[in-house]
This record gives structure tokens, sequence and C-alpha cells, in this order.
């Protein structure tokens, strides 16, 4: 008796394995999660709810830490010949990823006209990081753009009018005078604007170079333009911010800090990612307003984030199971619980369609600043050896900001820098 | 006779060896080996995609003599080194002497001073980051309502950043070095002491002339940890500062990180790993020949 129902479960067991294994699908799929909170088991949710109804794919969705720790994962992995066979990781990693020769274009498995409406659907702003030589390499999943956020009742109590955000970087500089205050002893207790500046201050900077009409990197990934006189320029005005005209605090101003410092009302604006937006709702004890950064020459910021990649190495198979997933994934219904969930920018305008999106809009108009800010957005900074380079243009600014080089020097000699690494690639 | 004690000397032998084996195996699979493909990768240019590695002889060390950043990190390293291991471990002397005579609330003293030890120094850098965090941190609380100085930017002034660090190092390296300095202090017989006392010998003479050079063994492997610890410990560089500002407070160990892991340059990484091998081994050289003969073993 036990014997037979040994061999029954033995052979039941058999069956279903060699069904499982001529029909199912194994992907792995790395993600970094950038921002706290719910990102991680968002995805994993999504994730389980499409396996759910896709008995055929299995998918194993691995939380890799931050994006520079998924890039390391992702590079290490293939170059250990098992790579994961989709991966999200930062949009200007893209060059990168080519050189390194990593990833292939999802073009092959988007064929025709349906394909190319689908990749239609996708705000171009997030496409200029996506796509090259005519090819896309990234399929835009957890964008952002930096915005600003002001404090109202700070407006309100230097006399200014609590609905209007400054528009132009002049009325940013005339509005931050005004709401400096400062104690007694002519210590400052809170400060105009705050636009952090660690790590990577070149994001940020890239929205005031925007405004100033000029672009850092073409469209190759094979020449900067650091040394600009409107880049100089731009740079010029952030110094000035905390020099000439006294808005702004001196030195690097902390990224992790600063929504902190809004809160305690330290800072009347910051400009930040919004990917900060729910956070501030949460935790701002005062009514605060989100505006598109400031207009010089034009409007304009970067975008950021990361997208999704095919890396080389998946058969077709699963090549196209990862595909059909990605579609899946940023399909309006799914998108806009990730939006929800995080802050980020919906990448596909029919999202925004949706009543759950319409809602959410109403019962919180600031999310659509975002959205409506993706017009004048352009590609973030991204070359071949990305992290070198902006490595190099970060030194740059940071030298500046803390006033040991003027911004003329400072960047000459960080595009001199760059445009020897870049020389091999034109 | 001859060939049975040639079998018995073989046997021996073969089983000295296999005794080595399972630890050999682990130092050359985890250390030799990586040591010596370092170098070896150090005359290469770094693969990318389809191109192969080239070989080419001298020319990342020529690289690395003119590379300004190297050459910044580098003393950056060597005024890290010079500012942590003076101050942890007069620091731990002094803690560890203080903490081993009798008196109420050792227990509790021993305990607080041994905390930052325990705590992970990516936690403890989170911690420091909001101490000199500027306006409201806690540095900036004290000193604005204590002496009413304006706000500073301890890591965000190239003048400060390194030496920000530098403080989180010594806070969390000096209670590890107490306790092997409170374990010497507690070897040392108290009889030498007491004559010493009953000659008239005050405190001040009895630590030079008895306590001190008795620790001798003890400072010496405290020393040479600390000196391994001013080019090993950068965790908390990646959460205070990421090096910045312009590398005002990036250390070779970190350079390396950046250089291998962020822009993906492993040929150069390797060449910048061969020196900080280099130097660690003329460190550890030179102390052990010329420190060790100064150090009374017991």
């Amino acid at each position: 008796m036990k014997h037979t129902l040994l061999k029954a479960v033995a052979t039941t067991a058999l069956t279903f394995g060699t069904w499982a294994s001529a029909h199912a699908v194994d992907l792995q799929f790395y993600f970094p999660v950038a921002v706290g909170g719910a990102a991680a088991e968002t995805i994993q949710s999504l994730t389980d709810e499409y396996v759910a109804a896709n008995p055929d794919v299995t998918i194993d969705a691995v939380y890799t830490g931050s994006y520079q720790d998924t890039v390391a994962k992702v590079i290490t992995a293939a170059r250990g010949g098992n790579p994961p066979q989709l991966s999200v990781i930062l949009s200007v990693d893209m060059f990168t990823l080519i050189d390194e020769d990593l990833i292939m274009p999802f073009d092959d498995y988007l064929p025709g006209e349906e394909g190319k409406a689908w990749l239609d659907g996708f705000y171009p702003a997030f496409m200029e990081n996506s796509q090259t030589g005519g090819k896309t390499y990234g399929i835009p999943f957890q964008r952002s753009t930096p915005v600003l956020y002001w404090n109202k009742e700070a407006f309100k109590d230097a006399g200014l009018d609590p609905e209007t955000p400054p528009a132009t970087w002049d009325e940013m500089v005339e509005y931050g005078q005004k709401l400096v205050k400062k104690d007694a002893s002519g210590n400052v207790t809170r400060w105009g604007v705050r636009i952090p500046s660690s790590g990577f201050p070149y994001w940020l900077f890239q929205g005031l170079t925007t405004e100033n009409d000029v672009i850092l990197a073409n469209a190759d990934g094979n020449k900067t333009n650091f040394d600009d006189p409107k880049v100089v320029e731009a740079l010029q005005y952030m110094v000035d911010l905390s020099g000439k005209y006294g808005v702004m605090a001196p030195g690097i101003i902390e990224w992790g800090a600063t929504p902190k410092a809004f809160f305690e009302g330290q800072t009347a604006m910051m400009w930040t990612s919004t990917g900060n937006l729910t956070n501030v709702r949460t935790n701002a004890p005062f009514e605060f307003g989100v505006a598109m950064l400031p207009a010089n020459k034009r409007r304009g910021a970067p975008t950021g984030g990361g997208n999704f990649y095919l890396l080389k190495g998946a058969t077709d198979e699963q090549a196209q199971a990862a595909v059909d997933f990605v579609k899946w994934i940023t399909a309006p219904q799914q998108s806009a619980k990730w939006t929800m969930a995080t802050g980020y920018v919906a990448p596909r305008a029919e999202t925004w369609e949706t009543d759950t999106m319409k809602a959410y809009a109403a019962d919180f108009p600031p999310v659509l600043v975002a959205r409506d800010q993706l017009e004048h957005a352009v590609a973030e900074l991204s070359t071949y050896q990305n992290q070198r380079v902006t490595s190099i243009f970060n030194d740059a600014l940071a030298a500046a900001i803390t006033g040991q080089k003027d911004p003329e020097a400072a960047l000459k000699d960080a595009q001199s820098k760059a445009d020897a690494i870049l020389a091999e690639y034109r | 006779m001859t060939s049975h004690r040639s079998v018995r000397f073989r046997r021996d032998w073969i089983h000295g060896w296999l005794l080595l084996l399972p630890a050999m195996v682990f130092l050359f699979a985890f250390t030799h080996i990586p040591a010596i493909t370092t170098i070896i990768n150090s005359f290469y240019s770094t693969p990318r995609g389809r191109r192969e590695a080239k070989f080419l002889g001298l020319t990342n060390y020529e690289r690395l003599l003119d590379d300004a950043v190297f050459w910044k990190v580098l003393g950056n390293n060597l005024w890290f080194a010079l500012g942590t291991i003076p101050m942890s471990v007069a620091l731990a002397i002094v803690m560890a002497l203080w903490v081993n005579d009798k008196m109420a609330g050792r227990g509790f003293l021993r305990m607080a001073f041994f905390t930052p030890t325990v705590l992970p120094l990516i936690a403890v850098a989170n911690i420091w980051l909001f101490f000199y965090t500027p306006g409201f941190g806690l540095i900036d609380q004290l000193t604005s309502s204590l002496f009413g100085w304006s706000s500073v930017n301890w890591l965000g002034d190239p003048a400060t950043a390194l030496n920000a660090v530098i403080v989180v190092t010594v806070w969390k390296e000096a209670g590890f070095f107490m306790i092997f300095y409170l374990a010497a202090l507690q070897a040392i017989p108290v009889t030498l002491t007491e004559a010493a006392r009953i000659e008239g010998a005050s405190r001040w003479t009895i630590f030079w002339r008895i306590t001190f050079p008795l620790m001798m063994p003890t400072t010496l492997f405290v020393s040479i940890n600390a000196v391994i610890n001013s080019f090993r410990l950068v965790d908390h560089i990646f959460i205070l500062t990421d090096g910045g500002p312009d590398n005002a407070s990036s250390l070779l160990l970190f350079y390396i990180y950046e250089t291998a892991f962020r822009f993906w340059e492993t040929g150069y990484g390797a060449t910048l790993t061969v020196v900080l091998l280099l130097l660690l081994s003329l460190m550890a050289i030179g102390q052990f020949f010329l420190f060790d003969r100064r150090v009374h073993y017991k």
C-alpha cells in the first residue's frame, strides 16, 4: 500500500516536473530601490500577481540594493557567466552597459507597427535616455524629475503670496532674500532655498543648465559641453545663491537631510526629486506647494531614475517572456499602483487617463506638476564611461561650490578630463 | 633500517602537509592568488565587452604618477592615519586606566566605552551624519546655544570634512583598543606596582616605568591594527561624505572602490591596489622588525 502510494507520488511529481520544465520559462529580475518604504514590496507583489496570472512563467525578483549596487551586481554576475535576464538599472548607465556588451535592444521582441506604437506611448523625455543609434535599449519604469517644493506658511510669514512660487531665476533670488530669517546675533535660522549638492550635484545642476538653454552631453554620449559659457553662467548662479545673494547655506548641502530641513522650517524652498512627494505629503507639518523648477532662458529639468534593460545571455524564449512582463508592468493599471506607492512619474500618457490616477490627481494635484514638466525635460547627463565622467563633473561642481576654484576654471578642467576619456568613443 | 627511516620520514612529511593543507587552500584561494592576479592585472588594460585586456606594461603606473586624485587621496590617507592612530591609542590607554581602577559604576563605564565598537559602522555613520548636519544637527545646536556660533557645514566644507571623518573613526576605534589594554593591565602583577609605591614612586613614574613598558606587546598589536584600519576603514565615508567635496575626504581604499566598481576600470583599480598592498606590507615589515626590538615579552 505504502509502496504504491509512493510510486504514485513519484509518478505525479515526475510528470509535473517534465510538464513544468517543458512549458515554464524561468526569469531572473534584479531591481534596486532608491526611495524607502513600499517600493520593494510593490514590485514583489506586482511580480507575484503576474506569475499567478501566467503559470507558464516563473519570475525570481531579486532586490539588489541601491542603483549602484545593482549595476555592480549585474556586471559581476555577467562576468561570472550568470546574468539575470532582466534588470532595472539607471537610465544613464545605458552607454556603459552597451560598452560592456551586456544588453540587447528591445526592438527585436517588439515586432511591427504594434511594437512601434507601444514604444511611442512613452513620454519622449524619458525615451531620450533610453534610445541610441536608432535602437531602444531601455524601457522607462521608475523615473523621476526634480521639482521645487515650497512652504506656504513661510511665504505668508515673509509677506509673499503663498500660492505663487518663483517662476524665474530672478524671482527665486528675490523671494529667497525675503524668506531668509536671522536671529538676534545674525545667524540664519531660515534659508530661502536649498539645492542639495552632496554625492551627485550634477543632477539638480542640470536643472539650471537646461534652464539656461544648454545641453551637457550629446545624444551619442561621446562629447560633453562642460565648459560652455552657458554652463559657466549656470554654475556662477548656483555659487552666487550662497555667496552674492545669501539665500542658500554655503558649502555642500546634504541630500538626505534636505527633506528634514524643509520640515523643520530651516529652508522655505527645496529642489528635490518627485520621488520624495509621498514623504513630504506625510511629514510636512505645514501646507506646501509643488512647482516646476524656475525658468531662465527657458523652462527645464533633467529626468532621472531607472529603466528596464534586457540582458544578453537570455534565450529567445526568455527574452520574449521578459518583454511581455515589461509590457504588463508598465500597463496603466500596474503603473498607476506603482506611481501611487512611490511618487515616481508614470512613464506612459495612458496611465494618467485611468480612473484611479484621475482620482489620485484630483485628491493630490502636485503629482501632475512632474508630469507637466516632462514637456520641458531633457535627458539626464549620460555618456560612455558614465560614472567616471559624471564623477569628474561632480568634483568640478563641488570645487566651485566650496570656493576652491572659480566656476570657469573648474569646468574647463573637467571638460579637458572628460575629452581625454571620451576621445576613443568618437 | 635506512629505508625504514626514510619511509617514516616521508610519512611524517605527508602527514605534516596534510595537516597544513586545509589552511593553505584557504590562504591561497583568498589571499595569495588574488594578490598575484591583482599584480598581473595591473599591467593590463581593462577588458570591456568584446575588447580583450591588452598588455600595457607600465602605462597604468605612469598614469598613477600623473593622477592628481591619487596623490590627493594618498595625502588624505596619511593625514587620516596621523589623526586616528595616536589619538585612538592614547584615548584607549586613558580609558583602560580609568576603568581598571576600583570604583562604583565600573561595569557601566566599560560598557559605555565599548558600545561604539559593537555598533555597525554604517549605523554609526548615519547617526553622526545627523550630528554634523548644519542648522538642526546636534553639534550645531550645542555650539549655537552655548557659544552663539553660526552654523558650520562640517561635512560640506573641504577644510573640515576629513577631520570630521577622523573624529568618527577615533570614537569608533578607541573603545575596541581599550579592551586589549584592559586585558594587558590585568595581566600586570600587582606586586610590581606595590613595590614601586613602597619605594615612593609617583603614579606618573609607575605608569611610564612599569605599566607602559609592560603593555608594549599590546601596543605593538594595537598599533598594527590601527595602521591596518587606517587603510581599511572606509564604510563610513560612503555615508558621511561619499569622498567629497572634490575628493577632500576620499581615502586610498575608497578611491580603489570607486575606480574598480563605480567606473569599472578594473585594470587601473588593480594598479592602485598594488600600491596599497605595497604600502601595507612595508609598514607591517617595518613594525615587526624595528618596533619588535623595543617590546618586552614576558
